[in-house]
């Protein structure tokens, strides 16, 4: 009996044990082969909803789902809290003391949100990376009355990329529409020397902050909150005083990965970027050939170190490579066809306020190229939003 | 007189903007007058880390292309 075990039942680890299972059928009717998901709440959310909460068109209770509703019935769920994974005896210890062996791991565990590593973020700044916090922002935005928005980001890699830029092109739109954007100043502060990390987008979005008359400041990652002056510092110590401070918090991979020896510090798991396997973890000027793969620990989504978006998306795309992969070592085969390596394929939607759109397309060899942005993107993505139960954690889009 | 090197950050094989984040790291967690050098692989942090360096006010000691990637060393400032 070959196990199979994957770890987090977010989009890329529900996806990817369906993917599974449904490659395995006949192993795993024969008793040769088990597809198990570990998870930690049992509850699948849907976290591209999230900003929509404090944008005040989405409702929390639409935006989660029990995982086991989302599995094939021939994947079994574990509600679990993983804490350690020993890949010399093929071991996961869960925080209850459990184990569970595996012959072939599939680490999804996502990554965490840490606004308490900054002082005073928690009582200053607004976010909208879990429901409560952006149930918070509505609040505050609801509240406010004009005066300075700062819109910041503390730390890269963070979730969904294009996010702190939607959330200021929205919040724009409804003060404009509230009558007060003359009465408020926004301010973005964009921690590298563009306003994007790709530079095709970064090309498209620099137009719409000056058309809205949006500050863009660059090389201004925020570093601390001094809630006192109420100023935010960045980590070029320039100060920014707001009213309403939205910040992205530091983000860092799963605790039990760094414990695990697998990740280092940030919690990222080394990957490589076309197979998908997890790299034992060497010093940096290591030549990228000469470092071992675990031959049957794979990893996708969030908890990856590959130098793409941490989205949904790039999970969903991942997730048919890694279950091709993993489904063609239990079968003792050959990966074959277009699933067999991963070309880092990335599709997502950038919302940019008033009703209007464009789509993210890329991968690590073609850089995006946004169509001008229009209402069908923006459409896209809702219906993307609302359909999406019934789309990607089943595999069928 | 060339600045002794405190400590040299490693990112190459990190893509843009890794090689920044890492020397704002680094700087964060070094003394004023220590001077860190970041090799990076990327051929952005040439542009940009120099960019940062003037705008948070410490000094660029210099950027050297080696085999494969450039070293920009730094002295913290402040």
């Amino acid at each position: 009996m070959k196990h199979v075990v994957v770890l987090g039942g977010g989009v890329g680890g529900t996806l990817a044990a369906n993917l599974i299972a449904r490659k395995l059928k006949r192993a795993i009717a024969r008793g040769e082969a088990k597809v198990t998901v570990v998870d930690g709440t049992g509850e699948h959310a849907y976290q591209p909803g999230y900003m929509y909460i404090a944008m005040g068109n989405e409702r929390p209770e639409r935006l989660h789902r029990p995982e086991r509703s989302l599995l094939d019935g021939n994947v079994e769920l574990l509600v679990e809290t993983i804490e350690r994974i020993d890949p010399a005896t093929s071991l996961v210890t869960m925080a209850s003391g459990a184990k569970v062996h595996f012959d072939q791991l599939v680490i999804a565990t996502g990554c965490r949100i840490l606004p308490g590593e900054i002082k005073d973020f928690e009582t200053e700044a607004y976010h909208f990376y879990t429901p409560g916090a952006s149930a918070r922002l509505r609040k505050a935005l609801d509240a406010f009355k004009g005066g300075k928005i700062v819109i910041g980001i503390a730390g890269i890699p963070y979730k969904c990329p294009p996010a702190p830029l939607e959330v200021a092109f929205l919040i724009e739109a409804e003060l404009r529409a509230r009558g007060l954007r003359d009465s408020t100043q926004l301010t973005f502060l964009s921690p590298i020397n563009r306003a994007f990390t790709i530079e095709s987008v970064s090309d498209m979005a620099t137009p719409i902050f000056a058309e809205k008359g949006i500050e863009l400041q660059l090389l201004a990652g925020v570093d601390s909150i001094d809630a006192e002056r109420k100023v935010v510092i960045t980590d070029a110590m320039e100060e920014y005083p707001y009213d309403l401070l939205i910040c992205v918090p530091p983000h860092k991979g799963v605790q039990a990965m760094i414990d695990s020896g697998l990740a280092p510090k940030s919690g990222w798991l080394p990957t490589d970027r076309h197979t998908l396997q997890v790299k034992h973890l060497v010093p940096a000027n290591t030549p990228d050939a000469e470092v071992p793969r675990y031959p049957n620990i794979h990893a996708l989504g969030d908890a990856t170190d590959l130098p793409l978006s941490k989205a949904g998306s790039t999970a969903h795309f991942e997730a048919p490579i890694v279950a091709e992969r993993v489904s063609s070592l239990v079968m003792g085969r050959e990966p074959e066809g277009k699933d067999a390596r991963y070309t880092g394929k990335v599709m997502c939607f950038f919302e940019v306020g008033d009703g209007k759109g464009t789509l993210l397309q890329f991968d690590y060899e073609h850089p995006p190229r946004p169509p001008k942005p229009n209402q069908l993107w923006h459409l896209g993505k809702m219906v993307f939003n609302k359909t999406y139960w019934h789309t990607v954690p089943r595999g069928r889009v | 007189m060339a600045a002794t090197i405190t400590r040299t950050v490693d990112a190459r094989g990190s893509f843009c903007p890794g090689p920044l984040m890492e020397l704002i790291r680094a700087i964060k967690e070094s003394e004023v007058g220590d001077t860190i050098a970041v090799w990076s692989a990327d051929k952005g942090s040439k542009v940009d880390i120099p960019k940062w360096i003037e705008k948070a006010g410490h000094t660029l000691v210099g950027v050297e292309s080696k085999d494969g990637y450039d070293e920009i060393i730094v002295t913290k400032a402040r």
